[in-house]
């Protein structure tokens, strides 16, 4: 095929099958999809650079609205940074009011999801279905947050609200209905052909490739690796709570959708065994304003996979750096290569197998190729920088830098 | 002519509001027609102009059977060019902003846009950070501001039954609310074209 036959064609910033602004420019010849460029930083808000003129509790909620759908997973990983950078560890009970409330959130995003999908593919019943059942989990979130999508839990040195015993029993309650409905969707997804036809073979990732490329959460699992934060670097208590790492062997789209259902299954299980072995105590210790000098990595397990949160701290109240890489920024390398060689009528179903979020993606990273690259520690850095402006005449030491406007 | 006038008649009956006999000219049966139309039915357009998607998910959440808007007549629309009311979530960042004017110039008048979250309304946590413009009202007009981090569909409900509430009270008012968006050329433009 001659270049001429080629078509380019962009989709969004606004699209029908897109909730969040991103921009695919698809390179078609004839169906088949031949280039994709992934155009994102359309949500890119500056978030990283805002932490650094916050305080160490402002940044919990800032970051907290990284994403309305994980908001919890970023606090959670912000918050065990910060804590193991000051040295203190959070009562049992807290930790296991984490884990419930993470896996709340699994649940919540697990069957967004669903709805999702089912809705790319025009399986709007499913979709109806799926956020029904959500509604369920979202009164729960509301109960134990006070709010429906930012529940503000985590605190730095534990979490801000306890779990009663009533509420327990909501809980539970809300599980078992749960269970039976997704037991339904289990079987929907394996036994319904129409379904498994139109979701088979599409947006192939071998697990090679997903090493490869460097996917995360059910991507990775759905071509049969079984990567999961809560088991190979556990977190919180996930060390003490049985679980089963869910993979898949399919390595599709059909491969990711078993994989999500049946962690479905995974969390209510393990929010069971959270409720039944929770301890009593305290829900938060005391933790200093200002945090020792240092660095630290931080990582959990979001719904949609491997979630990195990097802070610097130098012994003030606020941080020097803190850089978020989330999981759906991981996995955009692999889903142009599943979209290679594909359909056009079946990117809306791959983009979203991946359960994209672009208010995730949208960091700025700054990647200078080509040139020699050295490590400068902060100090040369500032002075680098001062000789920099010396040099073209400029005096930093005499510009005054206005108030930032503060609204808290 | 014929046709266009017979049309109009017919919905100018179904309307109610207006008797066509009394001798209002086109424009003015088009305008309430228009204004009835988006009354009964307001369709919705969802943008993100920079949001944590909170607030989505709640939009999205609203239009599902819990709360269903669409026993409201409200339905979500893929395109601008179909839609009444712009709902628009999210402290405005620099990279949507053009995408947002053109959104809100694509959509055919009467046109109203509700900013959907606190950080719509006034930037909210985001304000000061070096992407982000502000609320939506920094970029074009917003009729009607919905607060709340996330906004719980209620709140959305409520919005627009609001927004359907003053529609109406413009409508029997009339006078110069109902012009309140002076820049009407779309209309006028509309009736130029059955009039060739
Ligand atoms: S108002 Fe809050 S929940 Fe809504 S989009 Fe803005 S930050 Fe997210």
């Amino acid at each position: 095929m001659s270049e001429y036959n080629r078509v380019v064609i962009p989709i969004g910033p606004q699209h029908p099958s897109l909730k969040e602004p991103g921009c695919f420019t698809v390179t078609l010849d004839g169906e088949k999809i031949v280039d994709v460029v992934v155009g994102i930083g359309y949500n890119h808000r500056g978030l990283e650079k805002a932490c650094e003129s916050r305080n160490y509790i402002q940044i919990i909620y800032l970051l907290e609205r990284i994403c309305g759908i994980c908001s919890h997973t970023h606090t959670t990983a912000f918050c065990q940074g910060v804590e193991e950078l000051a040295g203190i560890s959070i009562p049992r009970r807290a930790a296991y009011i984490r884990v419930i409330v993470a896996e709340i959130e699994r649940l919540h995003s697990h069957l967004l999801w669903l709805g999702v999908a089912a809705h790319e593919i025009g399986f709007d019943t499913m979709f109806m279905y799926a956020w029904r059942d959500r509604e369920a989990v979202l009164d729960i979130l509301a109960a134990v947050g006070g709010n429906r999508v930012n529940y503000g839990i985590n605190t730095i040195g534990g979490v801000r609200r306890d779990i009663d015993d009533s509420l327990r029993q909501d809980i539970l309650k809300m599980t078992d209905a749960l269970q039976e409905q997704v037991k339904y969707y289990q079987e929907l997804a394996l036994t319904e052909t129409t379904l498994a036809a139109r979701l088979a073979g599409i947006g192939k990732l071998s697990g090679e490739d997903a090493l490869k490329y460097g996917a995360v959460g059910p991507v990775i699992r759905a071509s049969g690796i079984d990567f999961d934060i809560r088991a190979v670097d556990p977190y919180a208590v996930y060390a003490e709570i049985p679980f089963k790492v869910i993979t898949d062997t399919h390595a599709d789209v059909f491969g990711r959708t078993v994989v999500r259902i049946l962690e479905l299954l995974e969390s209510i299980e393990i929010i069971r065994f959270c409720i039944k072995n929770m301890p009593d105590g305290d829900i938060v210790t005391k933790a200093p304003r200002r945090i020792p000098a240092g660095e630290v990595i931080s990582r959990t397990e979001a719904p949609r996979g491997e979630d990195i949160h990097y802070i610097r701290s130098n012994g003030t109240e606020r941080p020097d750096r803190v850089r978020v890489r989330a999981p759906s920024e991981a996995n955009w390398h692999a889903m142009r290569h599943m979209l290679l060689g594909q359909y056009l009528a079946d990117a809306p179903i791959t983009i979203a197998a991946i359960d994209p979020c672009f208010s995730c993606t949208d960091r700025a990273i700054v990647i200078n190729s080509g040139r020699e690259t050295e490590l400068m520690d902060w100090p040369r850095l500032r002075q680098y920088s001062i000789d920099w402006y010396k040099k073209r005449g400029i005096d930093v030491a005499s510009i005054k830098i206005p108030e930032r406007r503060m609204y808290f | 002519m014929v046709q266009a006038d017979t049309l109009w008649k017919v919905m100018a009956e179904q309307a109610m509001i207006i008797n066509y006999s009394r001798g209002d000219n086109a424009l003015s049966l088009l305008k309430k027609a228009i204004a009835w139309g988006t009354r009964k039915s307001p369709w919705i357009i969802h943008f993100n102009a920079g949001s944590c998607n909170g607030c989505d998910i709640e939009i999205v959440d609203a239009l599902t059977p819990r709360f269903d808007l669409e026993r409201l007549g409200i339905l979500q629309r893929g395109t601008p060019r179909h839609a009444d009311v712009l709902v628009c979530t999210g402290a405005v960042t620099l990279q949507t902003k053009d995408r947002l004017k053109q959104i809100y110039d694509q959509m055919p008048e009467p046109k109203f846009v509700i900013a959907t979250g606190t950080c719509a309304c006034s930037g909210g946590v985001f304000n000061g950070c070096y992407c982000v413009m502000g609320g939506i009202d920094s970029v074009i007009p917003v009729d009607v501001y919905i607060p709340g981090c996330a906004v719980r569909p209620e709140a959305i409900i409520s919005a627009v039954a609001k927004l359907l509430g003053a529609l109406e009270a413009q409508q029997k008012g009339g006078g110069k609310d109902a012009d309140r968006r002076s820049d009407h050329s779309q209309v006028s433009r509309e009736i130029q074209y059955f009039k060739g």
